[in-house]
């Protein structure tokens, strides 16, 4: 029998007064596995990561974590038995209790010294009590062996976030949960937290769902990512195929830069076209399907036009800005009868303003119905 | 909990397992806070109760011009005392907080020090300085003087609440201002604001709800006070209730005039609350180390700052211990016998402190409930344990007599009937002292907390309440220190020889006896203050 998925959710539903913050989410996520979540503010990814750890109740739907429902019709378990780990935003280190206490807080066995309020006074003395050897793991884990006499505030940003992500896997969930993990970091830092955040869950083997509005960071992080937006899940899957292959206009435009022009399907021929502003081109996607003269959203990722000198018929436009970087270029241009294009060409040749370019598609342009 | 939900397929059940099931799914922390609620609206109900039995008579007569008249006093009496005490608390709170004020730490202890003195000793050492052939015209005399300014009614009542009643304002103003974000202040210094202008514009504002809080407690204080304004004869409701309570056996118009000051504390609630939802809450995270906030350099306004201060220290609590310290030294050179006062004095510290604990157990299920789960009802429970602080003590303890007598006579006359009256009497700023301490804990340690295997018992014990410790400090201290001054209760519920410190103060005052009044009212101020050294022992021990 296959191994039953780390989370699964179905059908999780969840209002507030007249908001939906979640409609008919499901997903199902392998153990390993990293799940970005991406979407605007106020889509409700957090309220979904709630839902999955238990602090909201959904009105419908259920989860399962390792194969037992946690919530369900009839069914609910609350966040501490769940088996599901949390990062917060903030990251919630307990400002009271040591990195090693933190990091200790939630495994079962409490003999290692776990002050409560009788023993408040005495916090102080207890900092050199040992280590349970599952949390001086953890911290190795991370890289923070070195740290577990430290107190929160004694932390960098990046350090605290390991030492909440170290606190949340002790325990050994079968997953965790990230609320944009790196929201409260420096910019520069980003990056090659990103990599050690992956490298960590992947050593630790713990599916993990992480929300984010940054797409970079979703891209970048996850094996896969759900896009969402108005609490419904728009479409989930690799990256590659999110960036290539968008099931509408929405998940092509918020994974990547498009421009979007308006087209319509052209007489059949042995693969399917559109007419637009720059002639006739191939389409592929959900506007394909659609009968002929039906109209048409085109989307063309920038680094799907290129540009030559003016020769020969074909569609021409003028360069009306141009931003050089190097390696490549943005490039903007004017056509007539439609809207201004972006394009993203080699930097073998600076284009400048007002020069004349002649415009070619490289790869079929997806297509979606008008307007949606 | 509706019972609709109940699917209708399921076995029918009476009606008391229904209720067992209904109360089984409400979280315990609501059965507890609904529960101090209902504890603190006894005297509330009692007094409705009351009321609505009472004839025409007694509503008439209750209702006269008479009552008018005590209700303007009542109001221009609290409204101008809270004024001066915001006056008097804002620079101090500001001076000791934020400036280089030379000798600041001690500053601090100082000038909420008169917390520890009962407004009915204040008010006769007020009286035995100022007033008629008190001290200072005795001193004024050859100089010509014959009289003062008459120093009874409105003008020393004011006095003398406005002194012994600001450093309520003060410890709130103080911790509100602990609690801002420098970043705030920073951010509008490097806006071109001068620091005056961030004060108006950015740090003012931010005060609005520690101010109103401090407000209402300075209010509803002076609504209630009994011995400041019976001693310097300003005739208020209290004064007038306790007068007719002494003359009338009718319990019925006693309970309807009550009622008409229970609907001017509401008046203050309402204000209070409007007040509050103006102000947002907020939470500092965590992630940023805590900042120590811009420190103001006073440079040569120091002086005025140090003469303010020391004004209001002679005033506030040099006037008062020497008078008290006068009397004592005259008592001793003519052979006064002072035995007993230890056994007071062991009484009043074991009813307060009983009282101190019992009010911080019941209050924490309450500021639970008003901080993390906000709404309709847990705005009902907070008003609810209001109620208790707003009536007069004279009117709670009255209460609770009729009500041990009638539910709980093996009761009446104990020592449990008179923390229990305590509590529902003080249990505010019990509550007010742990909300603000859980509001600076962000939730999202509780939740992290949860997600880590803990249950909620768990949690509040693990994560809760050792973050929440300085405002359980501090609202057991605050409880204690009221509970030592407290008088008209202690008066009428305290057990038969149960007499404390406060009740001695008040007898050998009655009697003529001054010097023991004096020793008894320097004792309790000696032990009001222990509270406050751990209070002040705590927060530094916590800061450093």
């Amino acid at each position: 029998m296959a191994e039953p998925a780390a989370i699964a959710a179905e059908g999780l539903s969840k209002r507030f007064g007249r908001t939906t913050a979640a409609r008919s989410v499901g997903f199902e996520l392998r153990s390993g596995e990293l799940l970005g979540v991406l979407g605007p503010s106020g889509c409700g990814k957090t309220t979904l990561l709630r839902l999955l750890a238990g602090f909201e109740r959904p009105d419908e739907g259920l989860v399962r974590v390792a194969g037992r429902t946690v919530v369900g019709p009839g069914v609910w378990l609350p966040p501490e038995r769940r088996r599901v780990g949390m990062v917060a935003q903030d990251f919630a280190l307990f400002p009271h209790l040591t990195v090693g206490q933190n990091v200790a807080f939630g495994l079962s066995g409490r003999g290692a010294s776990m002050p409560s309020i009788t023993s408040w006074a005495w916090t102080r003395r207890m900092r050199r009590a040992p280590l349970p050897p599952r949390a001086a793991e953890m911290l190795e884990l991370v890289g923070l062996a070195e740290f577990a006499e430290r107190y929160p505030h004694e932390l960098s940003g990046g350090e605290a976030q390991r030492v909440a992500l170290a606190r949340a896997l002790a325990p050994g969930p079968a997953t965790v949960l990230l609320d944009e993990p790196f929201s409260n970091l420096d910019q520069n830092l980003r990056a090659s937290l990103r990599l050690q955040l992956r490298g960590i869950l992947r050593a630790a083997h713990t599916a993990a769902v992480f929300v984010t509005h940054d797409r970079e960071e979703a891209l970048s992080l996850s094996d896969r990512i759900a896009v969402m937006r108005a609490g419904e899940i728009q479409q989930i899957g690799s990256a590659v195929e999110l960036y290539q292959r968008p099931l509408n206009r929405f998940v092509a435009t918020f994974v990547g830069n498009a421009n979007v022009l308006p087209g319509t399907r052209s007489a059949n021929k042995s693969e399917a076209g559109a007419e637009t502003a720059l002639g006739l081109l191939a389409v592929e996607g959900s506007g394909a399907d659609l009968p002929e003269g039906a109209a048409l959203d085109i989307l063309l990722r920038p680094e799907q036009l290129s540009l030559r000198p003016p020769q020969g018929g074909g569609p021409r436009g003028r360069v009306t800005a141009s931003e050089y970087y190097g390696h490549d270029q943005l490039v903007r241009l004017a056509i007539e009868h439609g809207p201004t294009l972006e394009a993203r060409v080699s930097g073998s040749r600076r284009w400048r303003p007002d020069e004349q370019v002649s415009l070619q598609v490289t790869q079929p342009a997806l297509a979606f119905p008008a307007g949606m | 909990m509706s019972l609709s939900s109940v699917p209708l397929s399921r076995p029918p059940r009476s009606l008391v397992q229904l209720v067992q099931e209904a109360l089984g799914r409400i979280p315990i922390v609501w059965l507890l806070a609904l529960a101090v609620g209902a504890a603190a609206c006894i005297p509330l109900v009692y007094l409705v109760v009351r009321a609505a039995a009472a004839d025409g008579a007694a509503w008439s007569d209750a209702l006269s011009g008479d009552t008018l008249r005590l209700l303007l006093n009542t109001i221009a009496l609290a409204a101008a005392v809270t004024g001066a005490s915001g006056l008097i608390a804002l620079p101090c709170a500001w001076l000791t907080e934020r400036t280089d004020l030379p000798g600041a730490r001690w500053w601090r202890v100082i000038t909420v020090a008169p917390l520890a003195v009962p407004s009915y000793v204040a008010g006769l050492a007020v009286i035995a300085a100022l007033g008629p052939n008190g001290s200072l015209q005795r001193l004024l005399a050859p100089l010509g003087v014959d009289a003062l300014p008459e120093l009874y009614g409105f003008g020393g009542a004011f006095l003398v609440l406005t002194l012994f009643s600001y450093p309520y304002m003060l410890l709130v103003l103080r911790a509100g201002l602990r609690d801002l974000d420098p970043a705030l202040e920073e951010a509008s210094r490097s806006l071109g604001r001068s620091g005056w202008e961030t004060f108006r514009r950015v740090t003012l504002p931010q005060l609005r709800v520690p101010l109103a809080a401090g407000a209402l407690l300075v209010a509803l204080y002076v609504v209630s006070d009994f011995g400041a304004v019976s001693m310097l004869r300003f005739d208020t409701f209290t004064r007038a209730i306790y007068v007719r309570f002494g003359t009338t056996f009718d319990r019925s118009s006693l309970a309807v005039l009550s009622l008409v000051l229970v609907a001017l504390a509401a008046l203050v609630l309402a204000v209070e609350s409007s007040q509050r939802r103006r102000g947002e809450r907020y939470h500092r995270l965590g992630a940023g180390a805590a900042r120590t906030p811009r420190i103001a350099q006073l440079g040569r306004r120091r002086w005025t700052a140090l003469g303010f201060l020391g004004a209001l220290a002679a005033v506030a609590l040099a006037l008062p211990l020497g008078v008290l310290l006068h009397w004592l030294a005259r008592g001793l050179s003519q052979g006064e016998s002072f035995s007993g006062l230890g056994g007071a004095a062991l009484r009043s510290v074991e009813a307060s402190a009983l009282a101190g604990g019992v009010a911080v157990a019941a209050a924490l299920p309450i500021a639970i409930v008003v901080v993390r789960r906000p709404g309709w009802l847990a705005g009902l429970v907070d008003r609810a344990s209001y109620v208790g602080y707003a009536l007069p003590g004279v009117v709670v303890a009255f209460a609770m007599i009729f009500f041990s007598l009638r539910v709980a006579p093996g009761l009446y006359q104990t020592l449990v009937i008179l923390v229990f009256t305590y509590a529902v009497l003080f249990l505010p700023q019990a509550v007010g002292a742990l909300r603000a301490a859980l509001v600076r804990v962000p939730p999202s340690l509780e939740e992290a907390s949860r997600s880590l295997g803990r249950g909620p018992g768990g949690t509040l014990l693990s994560v809760t309440l050792p973050l929440i410790v300085p405002g359980l400090v501090s609202g057991f201290a605050l409880v204690f220190l009221t509970t030592m001054k407290e008088l008209p209760a202690t008066l009428l519920l305290a057990p038969t020889g149960f007499d404390t410190l406060a009740t001695r103060v008040w007898t050998d005052q009655e009697d003529v006896y001054l010097a023991r009044a004096a020793a008894a009212g320097l004792l309790l101020v000696f032990c009001a203050s222990a509270p406050m050294a751990l209070l002040f022992g705590r927060i530094r021990l916590l800061r450093g």
